[in-house]
C-alpha cells in the first residue's frame, strides 16, 4: 500500500447539538485520486471545511504527511453535549489557522465559487504566490524583489496557459463565465503549490463534454505537478473514471468505502445515495 | 503604451506642476485663499489615500485616522519647538522635560513612526474585529488618545490641554505638495506590489484569501501600521499647516471628513481621494463661505444665510453624492495618463472608422 498524505481519524464536527460529520475515517493515498460522494447535506463539505481549518474538530485528528496537523477533544461545555464516539481518546489540542494549513501543502477550491471577483484573473493566480514569495513588505513596496514579482508572473502566466486562460489575464475575474471561474479557481489552488488539491465539487454546473474535459485534466495536473487530489463530487462518470478510491457520507457517517466497482455495487450506497434504477426493478 | 514615454510624460506634468505652485506664489499674495486651499489639500489628499490604503484597499472600515494624525501632530511638535521657546509654550509645567529640538525631517519621521507603532499596540486586540464592530473599536481607541494626551500629568511632555505652538513651519505651498506626493507615491507602489495584491485580496474574500495561505491578521496589522505611518505624517503636515495644534481640534468629527472625502472620491481609488480633497477643503473653506454671511441682492437680503448655513447646503450635497453616486466620483478606476491617451486614441480611431 502506497504512503498516505492525508490520514483523518475519527473526526467528529458537532455544531451546538447537531452532529455534521460523525468519527469519520478516511485516507488518502500518494499520488491517489480520492472521492467523496453522498447526498446532499451529508457532511462532505463540513469534512473539507474542517481538513483545511475553517473549522476546528470536535473531536478526533488529521496527519498530513505523517506528521499530525489537527488534533482535539470536545472540552468545556461540549464537552457534556458531546453525542459523537470515541470520548477521551485524544487529550491533546492542535489548532491550525487556514492559512498555515495551505503553507503545509493543501490546497482547495470552493463548492460555491470564491474568487477575488474584483481582480483580473491574472492577480488571482498572483495572490497565490503570495506566501511562498521571497519578499518582504519594504522589498516589494520599494521594487527590490523584482526578480521574484518577474519570476511569479511568469509560473503565473504557465498555470494561465496550462487551463488555457492566458488571453482573458487582464479580464476581472468576477465578469466571467461559469465554467471558466471554475477553471480559473483550479488555476489559483495550483499556484500555492500543493501537494494534496482539495476539490470542492469541480464539475458542478458543467455539461456533460465540459465534464469530460475536466476530468481529462484533472488526471493531468495529477500527473504534473505530482498531487494527491480528494475531491466531493456528485458527478458519477467523472467519479467512477478516475477515482483510486471512494468515500460514501450519508448523514455523516461514513457507509461506504472502496474502490469504484465496490462502491457501486453497494446495497447501502445505491439505497442511500446512487438510488435503484427503475430498469433494474424489472 | 511604452512605460518610458509614460513615465517622462509624468515627470513632466509633476514639474509643470510645481513649476506653476512657484509662479502663483510669486504672483499672489501670500495671504490668498488659494494657497490655504491648495495646502490644506494636499494634506488632506495624503489623510484621505492613508484611509483609502485601510477602507478601500484593505476593506478594514476604520475610524482612527483622527488619532493616529493627532499623534502624529504631537510628536512632530514636542519634538521640533526649539529650547528657547519652550518656557513660554510650557508656561503652566515649567518649560516641559524635553530640552532639545530634532532636525524637521527626522521629527516628520517619527511622528509616522509613533503613529504606527500605536496602531500597531491597537491592532493587537482590535483586528480581530470586522465591519462595524471595528469601526466603532478604532473611534474609541481615537478617543482614548485624545484623552490621554490632554492628561494634567502627561503636561511636562504634552503640555496637557494647552496648545502646543513655536515649531517650525513650512512658508512655501511646495512643501506639503512634496511630501504628500512622495507619501502617496509610495502608498501607490506598495498598492501594486504583491502585498498590495494580499490586501485587495482580503477585501474581495477574506476566507479565500485564508484559504491561498494569507495571514489576515498579520496583514491586516501591516495595512493598518502602514496606514497610520502615513496619517501620522500627515498630522505633523497640519501641524506646520495650522502652525500650533491642540489636542481638541481632532475629534471623530475630523475622521468623518477624511472618511467623506474617501468616500466622494471612491472607495478604493487614490487618484478619487486626491481629487476629491481638493474639491472638498475648496468648496468648505472657499466656495461656500458666502453662505455664511448675510448677502444682499438689490437691497434685500436672501433668506436662510446666516453663520452655519453652510454646514446644511454641504450635507444635502453630500446626500446627493451618496444617493446618485455611490460609487463616488472615480469609483474603484484611477486617473492616469494611459487613460487619457486611451481615451483620445479611441476617440480618434472611432472617428477614423466613421470616415471610412
Amino acid at each position: 500500500m502506497s504512503e498516505n498524505i492525508l490520514h483523518v481519524e475519527n473526526i467528529t464536527m458537532q455544531f451546538g447539538g447537531v452532529v455534521a460529520v460523525n468519527n469519520l475515517t478516511l485516507d488518502v493515498g500518494k499520488g491517489e485520486i480520492v472521492a467523496l460522494i453522498g447526498p446532499n447535506g451529508a457532511g462532505k463539505t463540513t469534512a473539507f471545511n474542517v481538513i483545511t481549518g475553517v473549522y476546528e474538530p470536535t473531536n478526533g485528528r488529521v496527519d498530513f504527511q505523517g506528521q499530525m496537523m489537527l488534533q482535539n477533544h470536545p472540552t468545556g461545555k461540549m464537552a457534556k453535549a458531546y453525542k459523537g464516539e470515541n470520548m477521551g481518546m485524544y487529550k491533546h489540542t492542535m489548532v491550525k489557522s487556514p492559512d498555515a494549513i495551505a503553507k503545509l501543502g493543501i490546497a482547495r477550491t470552493f463548492q460555491n465559487i470564491r474568487l477575488f471577483s474584483e481582480l483580473t484573473v491574472l492577480d488571482n493566480v498572483l495572490i497565490a504566490m503570495h506566501m511562498r514569495a521571497k519578499q518582504n513588505i519594504f522589498s516589494a513596496t520599494f521594487r527590490l524583489n523584482y526578480k521574484e514579482e518577474q519570476r511569479m508572473r511568469r509560473a503565473a502566466m504557465e498555470l494561465l496557459e496550462i487551463q488555457n486562460l492566458q488571453h482573458l489575464k487582464d479580464d476581472i475575474a468576477g465578469s466571467l463565465p461559469y465554467g471558466i471561474q471554475r477553471r480559473l479557481e483550479i488555476a489559483r489552488a495550483l499556484a500555492t503549490e500543493p501537494k494534496l488539491l482539495l476539490l470542492d465539487e469541480p464539475a458542478a454546473g458543467m455539461n456533460p463534454q465540459e465534464t469530460q474535459e475536466l476530468t481529462d485534466f484533472i488526471v493531468q495536473i495529477k500527473d504534473q505537478y505530482d498531487l494527491s487530489i480528494f475531491m466531493i463530487e456528485h458527478h458519477m462518470d467523472l467519479v467512477m473514471q478516475i477515482s483510486d478510491q471512494i468515500y460514501v457520507l450519508d448523514f455523516g457517517r461514513l457507509i461506504a468505502q472502496g474502490t469504484p466497482e465496490e462502491v457501486s455495487n453497494d446495497p447501502r450506497v445505491i439505497e442511500a445515495y446512487l438510488g435503484v434504477s427503475e430498469d433494474a426493478e424489472d | 503604451m511604452n512605460p518610458k514615454v509614460k513615465w517622462s510624460i509624468a515627470a513632466v506634468l509633476i514639474l509643470l506642476l510645481l513649476g506653476g505652485l512657484y509662479m502663483l506664489e510669486q504672483i499672489l499674495p501670500a495671504n490668498s485663499i488659494i494657497f490655504t486651499v491648495l495646502q490644506k489639500g494636499a494634506i488632506y489628499s495624503l489623510i484621505a489615500v492613508s484611509l483609502n490604503l485601510l477602507n478601500g484597499f484593505t476593506g478594514l472600515f476604520s475610524l482612527g485616522q483622527a488619532g493616529f494624525m493627532l499623534i502624529g501632530a504631537y510628536t512632530y511638535a514636542v519634538l521640533t519647538i526649539p529650547p528657547e521657546s519652550r518656557a513660554a509654550v510650557y508656561q503652566y509645567y515649567d518649560g516641559g522635560i524635553i530640552d532639545f529640538a530634532l532636525p524637521v525631517p527626522v521629527a516628520m519621521i517619527l511622528a509616522g513612526v509613533a503613529a504606527g507603532i500605536c496602531a500597531f499596540l491597537i491592532g493587537l486586540p482590535v483586528l480581530r474585529m470586522k465591519g462595524d464592530y471595528l469601526a466603532i473599536a478604532t473611534l474609541g481607541f481615537a478617543e482614548i488618545i485624545r484623552a490621554i494626551v490632554q492628561y494634567d500629568k502627561l503636561g511636562p511632555i504634552t503640555n496637557g490641554s494647552n496648545l502646543l505652538r513655536s515649531f517650525p513651519v513650512f512658508h512655501s505651498t511646495l512643501f506639503p505638495f512634496i511630501v504628500s506626493g512622495i507619501c502617496i507615491a509610495v502608498i501607490c507602489l506598495l498598492i501594486n506590489s504583491s502585498y498590495g495584491r494580499a490586501f485587495k485580496a482580503i477585501r474581495d474574500d477574506e476566507i479565500a484569501a485564508e484559504a491561498m495561505g494569507i495571514n489576515l491578521f498579520m496583514h491586516k496589522e501591516m495595512a493598518l501600521v502602514t496606514s497610520a505611518f502615513f496619517a501620522g505624517i500627515g498630522g505633523a503636515l497640519l501641524a506646520m499647516f495650522q502652525m500650533m495644534v491642540q489636542a481638541r481640534a481632532f475629534t471623530s468629527a475630523m475622521t468623518y471628513e477624511i472618511l467623506l472625502i474617501v468616500v466622494i472620491g471612491g472607495i478604493g481609488s487614490v487618484t478619487g481621494s486626491v481629487i476629491a480633497s481638493f474639491l472638498f477643503i475648496a468648496s468648505s473653506e472657499w466656495w461656500l463661505r458666502f453662505l455664511d454671511e448675510a448677502q444682499f441682492i438689490g437691497g434685500m437680503q436672501v433668506p436662510f444665510l446666516r453663520p452655519g448655513f453652510r454646514m446644511v447646503v454641504f450635507s444635502v450635497i453630500i446626500m446627493f453624492v451618496v444617493l446618485f453616486y455611490r460609487k463616488g466620483i472615480m469609483g474603484t478606476k484611477e486617473f492616469s495618463i494611459e487613460g487619457i491617451y486611451r481615451f483620445f486614441t479611441k476617440g480618434r480611431s472611432k472617428a477614423g472608422k466613421g470616415a471610412k
